[in-house]
């Protein structure tokens, strides 16, 4: 039974996921066991994204699917019970001063977040000094920085120098992403690192957090 | 229904080669002497023995996308560009004098600001509306059609977007929702329900926005004319002229968004399929009308969606090449070579792009392997390309020059290739710029 969710949501089988998951509520399945499934499958659909077998449409069904599936659950969950789960680190993360694209970004936010990040979502146009007090407030290990367009890569160089003039250089590791972002762009910015794309992103993040170290400079992906 | 768009037509090389004999010969253009007639018709030539891939140029075309550059190289706001016409006008003037490269970019992407404030804008946010004014407009993506509307646009997409689409982007006319419908007006009595809503105050209203929107736009047009003359004067053609789009873009892009279209791919395949297969004749007849417009050939043609990492190659065979080969097709069956400007990564479509007629488009590519291009779509068709904007930004001149001497070593090889960069330039450092065109044209000429 359990092994058919997880089996309908990787093949992206919607109705179906969407039917089990509520047969298995109202069979009285602890919903947070649910939920586990669905966060098995997704990393199982991030897994394929990597492999090359699977692209942007199946991360979007994925995600929609997890959505679907944590409003029906709501119901059965008691009031803090979401709060529990385990988180492996936090991260800060916002599309940079200048750019209010936020597609890429908020499939970041969707994979770290279903991969045990804690992830705080600064939204788009996010001056330097908005991610300088989020780091001091939130605390992260990770900052993640996104933009599309070319004008904008002087935000990333100047939110990192502003990371660095407020003393907290040291205290996280960040990477930067975005369709026309290149290693070029990691180099120019000061970033620790660039993802490819989502799983990159949470590849790198996990790294990360396992070392808790500064990662080597051939350490790009 | 009648399958069309599938197959080269045989009037198709006769027409190609008529409306490069109406772009060679210049006509109406103000040249300011012969020289630079000759220097014009020289420059096509070059680009059309790119394109034609019969014999290889005498030299690599050199031309840039000039993207925003210009209005930075000229220290002047967005804002400015998009809301005063001379300032766009001189800005422009400057970067082609400048620069001169073989072919430049006409400033029909930097549209005037004042008729979207005309009609309330929404799909965008632009200078002073929304981002600053030294910024670029930027899409805001949201579903402007909804995913069950799918069957109003294929049941009438003229219709869809005059009474549905449109009153969602343009907040002045959203009262086009009470447009009536046309077929129907077809009987005497049939007249007088049709007319009802054209004497509201609302629709009128509507209309003198889009009355006030068209006349600002004509003041603009005005000006861009005139500077157009003024650069083909000197000698040098523009590099695109008209636009149009892959239809699964269309839906994916300013639609459906990028969420819904991928969506959509799995909850509704049929109909969007169907509604790309809807939306063909309309992208083919809108490239040939911009072309005919502007006297040129190549109908700039954007692709956003189909790229690596958007999807797999089954579902770009699936959803995205056919309706775009049949735009393809359509263009070249009314003599139009398209330019299709791959946006991102390419590598794994080469094999399925090679399937066009030879000598009949020109496949720009941005993040794309040139090597491999060039082996296999370069058998087909002209390749153009592809200098990194993340290297115009963030490197130095002479890294620029190494990059251009590979890439015209690898990919100018026996012709069939035009110089340029992986995409509109804003954001590149002047001093890179300078250092790429300059190279590039001394290498083409070694």
């Amino acid at each position: 039974m359990s092994d058919n969710l997880v089996d309908a949501m990787v093949h992206m089988r919607e109705q179906e996921a969407l039917s089990l998951a509520e047969k298995m509520l109202n069979d009285g399945v602890n919903p947070l066991k649910v939920l586990e499934q669905c966060r098995e499958a997704v990393e199982k659909v991030g897994k394929q994204f990597e492999l090359g077998k699977y692209f942007l449409p199946e991360l979007v069904m994925a995600g929609e699917m997890l959505k679907k599936i944590s409003k029906m659950t709501e119901p059965f969950v008691k009031q803090d019970a979401g709060q529990n789960t385990e988180r492996i680190g936090k991260v800060v993360i916002g599309s940079v001063k200048g750019d209010i694209h936020d597609i890429g970004k908020d499939i970041v936010i969707f994979m770290m977040d279903v991969n045990g990040f804690e992830v705080q979502d600064l939204g788009v146009d996010v001056p330097p000094e908005e991610f300088v007090d989020a780091i001091r407030q939130t605390q992260p290990q990770i900052v993640g920085m996104s933009a599309l367009l070319t004008t904008v890569f002087e935000s990333f160089k100047n939110t990192v120098a502003a990371i660095k003039a407020a003393g907290l250089r040291d205290d996280v590791k960040i990477m930067i992403g975005g369709g026309t972002v290149t290693d070029d762009v990691r180099k120019y910015s000061g970033a620790d690192a660039y993802g490819k794309d989502a799983v990159a992103a949470v590849n790198l993040s996990k790294k990360w957090v396992a070392k808790n170290q500064r990662p080597p400079a051939e350490l790009v992906v | 229904m009648k399958e069309r768009f599938l197959e080269v037509s045989a009037e198709a090389e006769l027409k190609q080669n008529q409306r490069f004999d109406t772009w060679l010969s210049g006509e109406g253009i103000p040249f300011t002497d012969e020289n630079a007639a000759a220097a014009y018709r020289e420059r096509i030539t070059l680009i059309k023995d790119a394109i034609q891939l019969k014999k290889p140029s005498s030299r690599i075309p050199v031309c840039p996308s000039a993207g925003f550059f210009p209005v930075q190289y000229a220290g002047v706001s967005m804002y400015d560009a998009m809301y005063d016409y001379e300032v766009l006008t001189r800005a422009w003037k400057k970067y082609c004098d400048d620069f001169t490269p073989d072919a430049y970019n006409a400033p029909t992407t930097v549209v005037p600001g004042k008729p979207l404030e005309i009609l309330d804008f929404q799909l965008c946010k632009w200078p002073g509306q929304g981002v600053s004014k030294q910024q670029e407009y930027q899409y805001v993506e949201k579903e402007y059609m909804k995913a069950d509307e799918y069957q109003d646009l294929i049941d009438d997409p003229t219709g869809y977007f005059m009474s549905t689409y449109f009153p969602r982007i343009f907040g002045s006319l959203k009262p086009l929702e009470k447009m009536p419908l046309f077929p129907p007006v077809n009987e005497i009595p049939c007249i007088p329900p049709a007319l009802i809503p054209f004497g509201t105050e609302e629709i009128q209203q509507a209309f003198q926005s889009l009355m006030e929107a068209g006349q600002e736009t004509i003041r603009w047009i005005t000006a861009v004319r005139r500077l157009n003359g003024s650069i083909m004067g000197k000698g040098y053609p523009a590099f695109s002229g008209g636009f149009t789009k892959a239809p699964f873009d269309v839906i994916g892009d300013t639609l459906r968004g990028t969420t819904g279209i991928m969506l959509d791919m799995y909850r509704q395949p049929e109909e969007l399929i169907e509604a790309c297969e809807r939306l063909t004749p309309f992208m083919v007849k809108s490239g040939v009308a911009s072309c005919k417009a502007t006297g040129h050939l190549m109908p700039f043609i954007p692709l956003h969606k189909g790229a690596d990492g958007f999807m797999s190659d089954e579902q770009f065979r699936t959803f995205y090449w056919p309706t775009l080969r049949k735009l393809i097709i359509g263009l070249v069956n009314e003599g139009c070579v398209p330019q299709l400007f791959a946006e991102g990564g390419y590598n794994q479509r080469l094999e399925t792009i090679c399937d066009v007629p030879k000598g009949t488009t020109v496949w720009w590519f941005d993040l794309t392997d040139m090597e491999r291009a060039k082996k296999n779509v370069g058998q087909v068709a002209c390749i153009a390309g592809n200098v990194p904007l993340s290297l115009l930004y963030t490197a130095t001149p002479e890294k620029v020059k190494a990059y251009c001497k590979n890439l015209m070593d690898v990919a100018g090889r026996d012709g069939g290739f035009i110089f340029s960069t992986g995409a509109g330039m804003q954001g590149a450092k002047t001093e890179n710029v300078k250092a790429m065109i300059d190279f590039a044209k001394q290498y083409a000429r070694r």
